[in-house]
């Protein structure tokens, strides 16, 4: 188990590098480029970019400020938190998952 | 691959929501009754995985990025039906906490990154794989062939639901409402990004770590059966 813990690490770790390619994702355009390209926000994408709000948008961290440092650290904090949430979040549903299974061998069902 | 809100119509997300919504619950049986109990942190490490390898954006020559998504891998190595668990936790914890892939749009990408790339790149190796054994060259291959296949398909469809948006939905001025690009310009572009490069990812992504964890956990690392569940 430990060297696919390590294996993760080192995963997290390079994620900067991920973060170096310049461009946007086809079809994931934000408001500044959708007007670039087309000189208008479709409405649907107007009306829905302002619903939600991220707590850390575009994998960045708030309190660390602006600049290509902050950027990159705010990626591979945001490669934490995130793999903490998600091994969690996972990990938590299967042991769910498993404990209604144990009940219903004990036929206590409902 | 993760579609922002907003670019597809209320009706396309609440479309295939409800198509997930069946699949998920699928998922959850087949889990529950087949999934080795040694095997939920394996599942839950796979999510992170696929969490962590999808940050890895890679330039594509047209001037946008693409990513790999790691699902093809899950599905090989616990199943397809455990792909789909892990695969949307990490997609709706990016969606709700990075903003990456909308909360509305949840379903849809859900529907593409964690059904169609891991059923299909599940089946494409089953189809190639044959008698080989796993860690086999030929289980290698037909690895990356899977994680290939299996991103390119999951591309193809999340294009063509780009691709209707303009064609379905316009505002009173004629102008889209929701993503702009009909399927003549979303399929090319999707399927550019994917078929030069993300598809090549993808496939080394999920044979290259297959190769080591088969032969690091092989007592471990089995698909749960993907048909059982229901016929006891």
């Amino acid at each position: 188990m430990r060297r696919y813990w390590i294996g993760l690490l080192v995963l997290a770790i390079l994620t900067p590098l991920g973060s170096l390619a310049e461009g946007t994702a086809w079809g994931e355009w934000g408001a500044d480029e959708l007007t670039t390209m087309f000189g208008y926000i479709p409405q649907g994408i107007e009306k829905a970019g302002s619903w939600w709000t991220a707590v850390c948008p575009d994998y960045s961290m708030s309190f660390l400020g602006a600049g290509k440092m902050a950027d990159k650290a705010g990626y591979f904090l945001s490669a934490v938190l995130g793999s903490g949430l998600i091994y969690t979040v996972t990990l938590l549903y299967g042991k769910f998952l498993r404990r209604t299974k144990s009940q219903s061998v004990f036929g206590q069902k409902g | 691959m993760h579609i922002p809100d907003g670019y597809l119509s209320p009706s396309t997300c609440l479309t295939l929501g409800g198509v997930m919504l069946p699949v998920w619950y699928r998922a959850s049986a087949v889990v529950k009754k087949h999934l080795d109990v040694a095997q939920i942190p394996f599942m839950a490490m796979g999510a992170v995985f696929a969490f962590l390898i999808m940050m890895f954006n890679v330039p594509i020559p047209d001037g946008t990025t693409a990513h790999a998504v790691g699902g093809v891998l899950i599905a090989i190595a616990l199943g397809p039906w455990t792909a789909v668990i892990a695969v949307s936790v990490a997609l709706l914890i990016q969606a709700l906490v990075f903003g990456d892939g909308g909360i509305l749009a949840f379903g849809a990408n859900a529907f593409n990154m964690a059904c169609i790339l891991p059923f299909t790149g599940y089946y494409t190796y089953k189809l190639l794989v044959g008698k080989a054994l796993p860690g086999s060259t030929r289980s290698l291959v037909a690895a990356a062939v899977g994680g290939y296949v299996g991103i390119n398909l999951a591309a193809l469809v999340a294009a063509v639901e780009f691709g209707i948006q303009p064609l379905l939905f316009v505002a009173a001025d004629g102008t889209p409402l929701y993503s702009p690009y009909g399927l003549g310009v979303a399929i090319p572009a999707m399927m550019t990004a994917h078929l030069l490069v993300a598809g090549f990812v993808e496939g080394a992504v999920t044979a290259f770590v297959l190769k080591y964890v088969w032969k690091s956990s092989p007592e471990l690392v089995r698909p749960v059966n993907e048909i059982a569940v229901g016929g006891k």
